[in-house]
């Protein structure tokens, strides 16, 4: 007897109900699809597995435990507050797509089996692309297709490696792997893609900022989080994690600092939290999983915020730059104010949701004894603070006044944010409500003097280099630029080989052609020389000079003859 | 010319950070007072994270100044 439906199957019902709802109808629909399914959530943590067989397989729709519940309840939360966000939109393509985009999502952090999660992998992939492309410009368009190209190569990966696992053990279980074997390194890599690994990362910053306002903040829920959730259950305790993940943490940092476009900062800081999250896993105590998986509930919340903030600004502007905006707050104060909130959340100012989480991983790492992986991620709290807390609202918001007069966005929109807003704080307040849902249990304790005092010291002091930085003239100006990252490998190198090897082609092509045309030149000529109009043998000849002619040969014959 | 907003005057915006340097030290002389159950040994060194946070985002800022000159393009540097 079936008690609860399959998380994802509501959503995909709910695509489908939306994709035909006529237009008034739709923003109200794609509502209530996260609120049924939150109310079935409920049913499914009762605990009611659900399998079905294929062929001689067994496959595992839902497999319900505290892991993939506690990314159950947040993305049905984050797909609820999104929804919001985009009530005014009327974009049957983007209402649609973010509905099987968050099904897809809940399809792989409930699957128990690799071939269920490889497919919700895949339709992650195809889905979320849609997200981009609804931005309906040139830019987004070819961003769009190198997303999905380097999407679809993390699923067959996944899939080669499944397979692989499979046909090696027999069993199709969505658990622990490690990377002892070929197909664990497969599916590691496939997760490893979707997670943003550094030099794999840059899908994520070439196409996350081409997307529509809302797009964006649905992007950045679930596509990498589910990979987390991947490398949790299958990878954790695998060491060389903390070291990508250290990587992970430093390396977009320097890149944020420089970066003109607002959104691709925070998407730069959205792999520089998941490198927190990455060695979380790495280490693999209770404490550090702990803390991996609630800095990813964390994380969807205020990075979600601070990104539809930035998506407020560029729905009222249109500009997204931090070289044309500045000066935002006099016209959009409760957007400045919501925006600050997700800015300290971020950066674990103290009663807010980062503080509670990203400490469990460092206070994880200084545990175990990785003493300059705790040095370095400090040094990125310090960086998270400098481009994500201070540079995102004071470039939109303050610093010169660009002169832009606008209104503050829809109510939808804000009443999204404040609800996003008053998470941040009510978790970092109340850290027990998350806590409690955690897949271990909690013996760690986020406010204690000294780690409050610390932090504050951190977070003060840093704010102090900027503040000097900006007044002394050094800080570096928002200047109109494209930086250089990995995606100049495929997008200039790849990009500029690829013609080279088209002129080749071209040129081998012109060389074949024209050899050919000589030839068949050379040919005619000598042909129309002998067997043409004017050639020998069709040349005319006067009756006395055949007559003549066969005389001749008569005579040789005559000769021959006597011979 | 239009009044310039508060906190856009130059003698505010200094004022402020004055008071948020005032708040700062007042931060950094309270590791005299509260109790550290450390787990490095320089974490018990006085101001360690106020220090490490000022040089740590000083250094990020100069270090990126620098990455700059190698990596920023024009913005059409990928649009032919």
């Amino acid at each position: 007897m079936i008690t609860s439906l399959p998380p994802f199957l509501i959503f995909f019902a709910g695509a489908l109900v939306v994709a035909f709802a006529p237009n008034r109808l739709r923003p109200t629909l794609t509502l209530l699809v996260p609120l049924f399914g939150g109310w079935n959530l409920w049913y499914v943590a009762a605990g009611s597995d659900l399998t079905v067989a294929l062929f001689d397989y067994r496959l595992e729709l839902v497999r319900s435990d505290k892991l993939s519940l506690l990314f159950g309840i947040l993305f049905h939360l984050a797909t609820f507050l999104i929804s919001i966000y985009a009530v005014h939109i009327r974009d049957r393509l983007q209402q649609v797509s973010s509905l099987v985009y968050a099904g897809g999502a809940l399809g792989a952090v409930f699957a128990g089996d690799l071939i269920t999660l490889f497919v919700a992998w895949e339709l992650m992939a195809v889905s979320s692309v849609f997200l981009i492309w609804a931005r309906r410009t040139p830019r987004a368009s070819s961003a769009g297709l190198r997303y999905l190209a380097i999407q679809i190569s993390s699923g067959l990966l996944l899939l080669a490696g499944a397979l692989l696992h499979i046909s090696e053990t027999g069993s199709l279980a969505f658990g622990p792997l490690g990377v002892g074997s070929l197909a664990g390194v497969l599916i590691f890599t496939a997760f490893g893609i979707k997670c943003a690994f550094p030099l794999v990362h840059s899908w994520l910053t070439d196409a996350y900022p081409e997307a529509t306002p809302s797009g964006m903040v649905f992007l950045s829920a679930f596509t990498t989080k589910v990979a987390v959730y991947g490398l949790a259950r299958s990878f954790a305790g695998t060491e060389a994690l903390i070291y990508i993940g250290t990587a992970m943490a430093m390396f977009p940092i320097f890149y944020a600092v420089i970066e003109n476009d607002l959104r691709r900062v925070l998407a730069f800081s959205l792999i520089n939290q998941v490198g927190f999250m990455v060695v979380g896993i790495g280490i693999g105590s209770e404490l550090a999983l702990n803390g991996a998986v609630s800095h990813a509930f964390n994380d969807v919340l205020f990075k979600g915020l601070l990104l539809m903030a930035m998506g407020a600004v560029l729905h009222q502007t249109g500009k997204i730059n931090g070289s044309e905006l500045g000066g935002l707050y006099k016209t959009m104060p409760i957007t400045t104010g919501f925006c600050i909130v997700g800015a300290a959340s971020i950066s674990a100012f103290p009663l807010f949701s980062g503080f509670v989480s990203k400490s469990m991983v460092m206070a994880a790492a200084a545990q175990e004894g990785y003493w300059i992986v705790w040095l370095l991620l400090l040094f990125a709290s310090a960086g998270v603070f400098h481009h994500a807390g201070i540079k995102i609202p004071y470039f939109a918001f303050f610093a010169h006044d660009s002169g832009i007069r606008t209104r503050e966005p829809p109510a939808n929109m804000l009443i999204a944010m404040g609800l996003g807003a008053a998470l941040c704080i009510l978790i970092g307040v109340y850290p027990s409500l998350l806590y409690g849902i955690l897949p271990w249990e909690v013996h760690y304790i986020p406010y204690t003097a000294d780690h409050v005092l610390t932090q504050l010291q951190l977070l003060f002091f840093s704010a102090l280099a900027f503040a000097w930085l900006n007044l002394a003239g050094l800080y570096p100006p928002e200047l109109p630029s494209v930086n250089l990252d990995a995606d100049w490998l495929y997008r200039r190198l790849g990009l500029r080989g690829a013609r080279l090897a088209e002129r080749a082609l071209a040129k081998a092509e012109q060389t074949g052609a024209r050899l050919t045309e000589v030839s068949s030149y050379n040919f005619r000529r000598v042909a129309m020389q002998h067997c043409g109009p004017a050639s020998v043998l069709a040349r005319t000849w006067s009756t006395g000079f055949a007559a003549l002619w066969i005389i001749i040969l008569l005579g040789i014959c005559l000769i021959l003859y006597y011979l | 010319m239009k009044e310039k907003a508060w906190i856009e005057k130059r003698r505010n915006v200094v004022l402020m950070v004055r008071i948020f340097l005032a708040v700062s030290i007042a931060l950094l002389l309270l590791d005299l007072v509260i109790h550290r159950h450390e787990l490095f040994s320089w974490e018990t060194w006085f101001g360690f994270y106020g220090f490490y946070g000022f040089v740590a985002c000083v250094g990020l800022v100069l270090a990126a100044k620098v990455l700059r000159k190698l990596i920023m393009r024009r913005e059409d540097y990928y649009d032919h």
